[in-house]
């Protein structure tokens, strides 16, 4: 990101890292904007369909089109002409990322500020793209790394090498932790009759505790049985034991899928 | 559960054991048959059932053997010795200050690992065990066999394979009980991680010399080095600079793991437990997986759509029973027993005749609802509880709980409760914080337990109509769940959601279903049976000598004014009090018969029903609220109660009055 003062008008534009600032730019804003649309719709269809885009976004289908082959041509999506796109893992990071510090302004805004809930939400779209990672994981430790945003979505973990949120604090500094490695999901995100490992357990100590003392270790293999419906417990199957474990305490239980 | 003891129902003290020479602490994980293991060395009824947490009190009772008597007592079951929950510290300071002389700990064989943890955990405490490796035929059944011996070896701890519900191996624990308390040896030190060991050994070199409140060293230094906020805080007491050294020991250990202390040494632990499960543990048939029947079972119980409709069935058919089967064993009862003896109320002739009148009619009030309606209802919910199908309506209805601002684990009190708040309001323990104690508590004592439903039934069902009846009891839950609303935003404290041991299946054995419903039903004789007819005498004398009139006119604005009763219910909800269903018979010695109708309009019968069914808890509830929560509390929710019923009776009056 760099700030061209020549312009009276400061913007902040992306410069695109890898053709080394020699490809058109493009807002970071917008481009954030298009990764997180194509995020939600992926999320419903397996590929996010320009038409979709574009009725999501406002805008007209062209310039989606030419928004989304930049895009692609930075590698962040795979875009099929009159199919539509899907993201790329650098496209899939920064979509979660940019959605993590969304849900995280909403819980702030809603929980501490008191706004609405659809005030927090268009107020969360405009600070999501200005806000650092320092201020994102401050917000989530002050926030007591909240597992759900105000409409119930969940919000994803930190991508530091923590495996509870007791060793994240300002004292030993972010930057000192690595990046994890894996690629870790929510327990809740697995299917039935999937296995993964314990990678990171996210919230309040006393529950890690608990989880801990019933075998939820780092590095356990368990293998999720069944979820309930209407975001009821989830059981799984944990050191030949069932244990049934409330969504909001699951949604916060991360594993690393086994390759 | 609670056994008879817990009940509070006869208001007997338990019994006392006296002149034992040694005592003997059963510990262990939730739900590994500790209770069954317990019953079988002191032939005692504690009641057991097939969900996590029934035990809340520890249970004391007395094995005999050679001339030997011991005293053995029940602790209830936990995963930890953290200080999660009451049970916790309770148990760990039983076994590391009361000093019992040996520490039973009932394993269940089939999770070997998650038990060995709680295993070392005891370990660490220093005190003689044996290991009553339990449930070993479940065990096998999942193609898994044990090598007790080889277990034996590597903790230094006599191992003895039983299985508890059935008896077996517990001539050989008693044995090795009698040795153990004889020769007292320890079990083998059991070592972590090296970068543990130097840390721990360190702190127990400081300790030498300090007071640490009874607990040993090794078990007090693992404890600091996982910063536990009591250990902690007693050693400070002693020595202020030891927590200080073992802040850095931990924070050092938190360094080299990149997590928290107690969460490294919970890894270790757990860490041992696979690799001592690993040596012991032998797959007899590898690869071949069958289909287990508590497999075969959830995939029904924990569908998606059958599995709400079965909790519905399974709930409903534990009422209807109560509904329709009981009042035709209640009215055939009641024919054969006048058959014998006319049992129309008379006020007026000797007083002697009076008085066995009197007495005569609570006999027959007593044996026409304990029989149809308690017994039955006892039995079908041992059967339930046993088979451990309890913990699947947990697991269905947790969400609908949340909005309770309780979890699935409430589910199991309140369903008691449609037996009899008492034992309900005890078992309301089985939840984690204060806050969620208290307001289960406060919901259990609003569901129509047995006593209320004979109310409901014999005013409603019998003389109005059975959809009024019905009506009631959804009117009952409505205000369940809107108390419970209520109740949530008003009392402080934290939440805490579900997690829970989804134990297998197993097929209910008649025994233990009898013993349980007979040691349920045992205490409701006992206090039920004199109650009605010593109250019932009583009633009829005081009417007879005109001491009732005062009474319901002073009561007459409420009764009268408000709720559009007649006179008489002042008297009634007096009464009631003791025990709700005495609200009927009393109708009934008053007014010289059964036949309601002839003395209330329909209006009437429903509001009596539904204030009686909610006005306040019964007196043995309040007692056992105050015995749990505090005098405070207790008074809080009769208050209240008191104050909803009144308000909810005069609206309904007038409303009904509208159309009826």
């Amino acid at each position: 990101m760099y700030i061209s003062l020549g312009n009276p008008n400061i913007t902040i534009v992306n410069r695109c890292p890898r053709t080394n600032g020699n490809c058109e730019y493009m807002p970071s804003e917008k481009m954030e904007e298009y990764l997180k649309t194509i995020y939600d719709i992926a999320c419903k269809d397996s590929v996010a369909r320009t038409t979709a885009v574009a009725k999501c976004l406002n805008l007209s289908p062209a310039s989606v089109t030419e928004a989304m082959q930049k895009m692609a041509e930075k590698g962040l999506v795979i875009y099929e002409p009159y199919k539509g796109a899907t993201l790329t893992k650098e496209g899939l990071e920064i979509a979660t990322k940019i959605k993590r510090k969304h849900r995280l302004l909403e819980v702030f805004l809603t929980n501490i500020l008191h706004l609405d809930k659809k005030m927090a939400h268009s107020e969360a779209c405009k600070m999501e793209h200005d806000i650092s990672g320092e201020t994102e994981n401050a917000l989530c430790r002050m926030l007591n790394a909240p597992a759900r945003c105000p409409h119930g979505s969940p919000i994803s973990p930190c991508t530091m090498a923590v495996s509870t949120c007791d060793e994240c604090d300002v004292d030993t500094g972010i930057l000192e932790h690595k990046a994890r490695e894996a690629n870790i999901v929510s327990i809740t995100d697995l299917e039935p009759c999937e296995m993964g490992a314990i990678a990171f357990l996210r919230g309040d100590q006393k529950v890690v505790q608990r989880l801990s003392d019933l075998g939820l270790t780092l590095h356990t293999k368990v293998e999720l049985l069944r979820k309930a419906p209407l975001n009821g417990p989830i059981e799984v199957c944990v050191r030949r034991t069932n244990l049934a474990i409330a969504r909001e305490i699951a949604d916060n239980i991360f594993v690393s899928i086994e390759g | 559960m609670v056994g008879c003891e817990n009940c509070g129902r006869c208001g007997s003290t338990p019994k006392q054991i006296k002149n034992f020479r040694q005592v003997v602490a059963l510990a262990g994980n939730s739900n590994v048959g500790k209770s069954a293991v317990f019953n079988q060395l002191t032939g005692m009824d504690q009641i057991i059932g097939n969900w996590p947490g029934k035990t809340v009190e520890r249970a004391e009772g007395l094995l005999q053997y050679k001339g030997l008597r011991i005293k053995i007592i029940d602790l209830p079951g936990i995963y930890s010795f953290s200080t999660y929950s009451m049970e916790e510290i309770v148990s760990r300071d039983f076994i590391a200050l009361e000093n019992p002389d040996i520490v039973v700990n009932v394993i269940d064989a089939s999770a070997l690992e998650r038990n060995m943890f709680f295993t070392l955990q005891l370990i660490e405490l220093g005190v003689p065990m044996v290991i009553a490796l339990n449930q070993v035929d479940l065990m096998e059944k999942k193609g898994l066999s044990v090598n007790a011996k080889k277990l034996e070896e590597i903790l230094g701890v006599p191992v003895v394979t039983t299985v508890a519900v059935k008896g077996k191996g517990i001539r050989e624990l008693t044995e090795k009980i009698i040795d153990k308390i004889e020769d007292k040896k320890l079990p083998n030190k059991i070592k972590y991680g090296q970068e543990i060991e130097q840390r721990i050994d360190k702190l127990i070199s400081v300790l030498g010399n300090v007071n640490t409140g009874g607990y040993p060293a090794r078990w007090t230094a693992i404890k600091l080095i996982e910063k536990d906020a009591e250990i902690t805080k007693l050693v400070e007491k002693a020595d202020p600079n030891i927590p200080i050294l073992a802040g850095s020991l931990a924070d050092e250990i938190e360094k080299i793991h990149g997590e928290q202390s107690s969460i490294v040494i919970t890894g270790e632990r757990y860490h041992v437990a696979d690799m001592i499960a690993h040596q012991v543990i032998k797959d007899v048939m590898p690869g071949v997986k069958k289909r287990t029947l508590t497999e075969t079972l959830d995939s029904i119980a924990l569908h998606p759509v059958l599995g709400y409709l079965t909790a519905f069935m399974v709930i409903a058919g534990l009422l209807a029973w109560t509904f329709t089967i009981g009042t035709q064993i209640s009215g055939f009862i009641q024919n054969f027993l006048t058959m014998i003896e006319q049992y129309e109320p008379v006020i007026s002739g000797p007083v002697e005749s009076i008085i066995w009148n009197g007495a005569f009619t609570g006999f027959i009030a007593g044996v026409t609802l304990i029989i149809p309606y308690v017994l039955p209802f006892y039995l079908i919910l041992a059967f339930i509880e046993d088979s451990g199908y309890l913990t699947r309506i947990s697991f269905m209805l947790d969400s609908g709980m949340h909005k309770l601002g309780l979890h699935g684990k409430a589910v199991i009190p309140l369903v008691l409760g449609y037996g009899c708040s008492v034992p309900a309001v005890y078992s309301c323990r089985i939840m984690e914080t204060p806050k969620q104690k208290t307001l289960l508590a406060y919901l259990v004592t609003l569901i129509p337990c047995t006593a209320r439903t004979v109310v409901i039934l014999g005013l409603v069902a019998a003389f109005v109509n059975i959809w009024w009846a019905l009506a009631l009891y959804a009117f009952d839950i409505l205000l369940i769940v809107v108390a419970g609303r209520i109740a949530f935003k008003v009392i402080p404290g934290e939440y805490v959601g579900l997690v829970m041991e989804m134990a297998d299946y197993h097929v209910p054995s008649l025994k233990v279903i009898f013993k349980q419903t007979w040691a349920r039903t045992k205490s409701l004789i006992l206090i039920v049976f004199p109650a009605y007819i010593v109250g019932s005498a009583a009633v009829q004398a005081l009417y007879a000598l005109g001491v009732l009139t005062p009474i319901n006119n002073a009561l007459m604005p409420i009764t009268v004014g408000w709720l559009g009763l007649p006179a008489v219910a002042g008297i009634l909800l007096i009464f009631g009090i003791v025990r709700k269903e005495m609200t009927i018979l009393t109708l009934a010695i008053i007014f010289h018969t059964t036949n309601f109708s002839s003395i209330m309009t329909p209006v009437q019968l429903i509001v009596l029903a539904l204030v009686s069914t909610i006005y306040i808890p019964c007196l043995a509830s309040i007692l056992t609220l105050a015995s749990e929560f505090g005098w405070r509390k207790a008074t809080t929710v009769t208050i209240m109660e008191i104050g909803t019923a009144i308000l909810l009776g005069g609206i309904i009056f007038r409303l009904l009055s509208l159309f009826m």
